[in-house]
């Protein structure tokens, strides 16, 4: 049993680990993305407030990517800091 | 072989902390890192700049030459900033965001001139958080009393309370988190950049620069500052 459980198999473990955490990079994506729809129509309907819509979609869109950041610093764990060997 | 298939590229592909030296405190190894030299650095940078611009406000004219009026716009901005976002609570304020707004800031587009980012270090990015957490809960124990504070927290139900307080801590972590790995993730974009494609990474990769070190480090400086000053405004409240 212990044959399979070295060093390397836990690397390649990890690899694909981190691989699956940064799909995580989805959700903020499509977040981000209806966030700037939205805001462009807002732009669109009051052409006066383009600078007030533009700072609230940006501090939006960095709240929303922060789930997609611990997915991130999740992989970096597995593959830099390797906690499991 | 110990080493992932990431770091087999080449012993170029360099973003870790390193250290520089170490010393012995009570039996403990206490090492001094390049963030430690980076933020020195920064800071240096930074007084420097601050005994200038005190220089040039002391001998302030009534037609404001260049570097007076850099300075006077730069904090025209950051009081502006405070005071829309704050309301009448922002001129306490504005010496301690400013100073937040201008270190971060600076961190982030250290990267520019080849130090490693002192925010790509949790060392740095967590202590800012703290800070936040304090001024957030002292703004809340002064200006709520104690007993509008166990009223928050028992929000709608007592039974609530211990969901409140995992968000109570929450709020340090993340936004310390977010500031960390916004910086961290164009740290190791460029470190792979430079190092797997070190043949041809000629002149171009000054655009994704201006995108990593530039765009990304301004914005996040401005969110941090942004949620600090929501939260604060939060805490104390509308009385």
């Amino acid at each position: 049993m212990n044959e399979i459980f070295n060093t390397n198999f836990i690397l390649g473990c990890s690899a694909i680990g981190a691989g699956l955490a940064v799909i995580a990079g989805i959700g903020p994506g499509v977040g981000q993305g209806i966030a700037a729809g939205f805001a462009a129509s807002a732009v669109g309907r009051n052409p006066g407030a383009k600078s007030d819509i533009t700072s609230t979609m940006l501090l939006g869109q960095a709240v929303a990517e922060t789930t997609g950041l611990y997915g991130l610093l999740i992989a970096m764990l597995l593959l830099f800091v390797k906690p499991l060997i | 072989m110990g080493q992932g298939i990431l770091l087999s590229g080449g012993a170029d592909i360099d973003f870790m902390i390193h250290g520089v030296f170490s010393y012995e405190v009570f039996g403990q190894t206490v090492w001094i890192t390049t963030s430690h030299v980076c933020v020195l650095l920064v800071m240096l940078v930074i007084i420097g700049f601050g005994i200038a611009a005190n220089r040039a406000i002391k001998h302030a004219t009534e037609v404001p030459g260049t570097f007076q009026n850099i300075i006077e716009l730069i904090v025209e901005k950051l009081d502006g900033m405070v005071d829309t976002t704050m309301g009448k609570n922002g001129a306490n304020f504005r010496n301690y965001i400013g100073t937040i707004f201008i270190f971060i800031l600076f961190s982030n587009i250290s990267g520019l001139l080849g130090l490693r980012p002192p925010t790509a270090d949790y060392g740095v990015t967590l202590p800012l958080g703290v800070m936040t957490f304090t001024l957030i809960h002292f703004n809340k124990f002064k200006h709520q009393k104690v007993s509008g504070v166990l009223k928050g927290l028992c929000d709608p139900w007592p039974i609530w309370a211990p969901i409140n307080i995992i968000g109570d801590i929450a709020v340090p972590i993340s936004l310390s988190l977010r500031l960390f790995a916004n910086v961290l993730s164009g740290t190791v974009m460029m470190a792979l950049i430079y190092g797997l494609l070190s043949k041809i990474a000629i002149i171009w990769p000054a655009a994704l620069h201006v995108y990593f070190d530039l765009f990304s480090g301004a914005i996040q400086t401005y969110v941090f500052c942004m949620l600090t000053m929501t939260y604060v405004s939060d805490a104390i409240g509308d009385n």
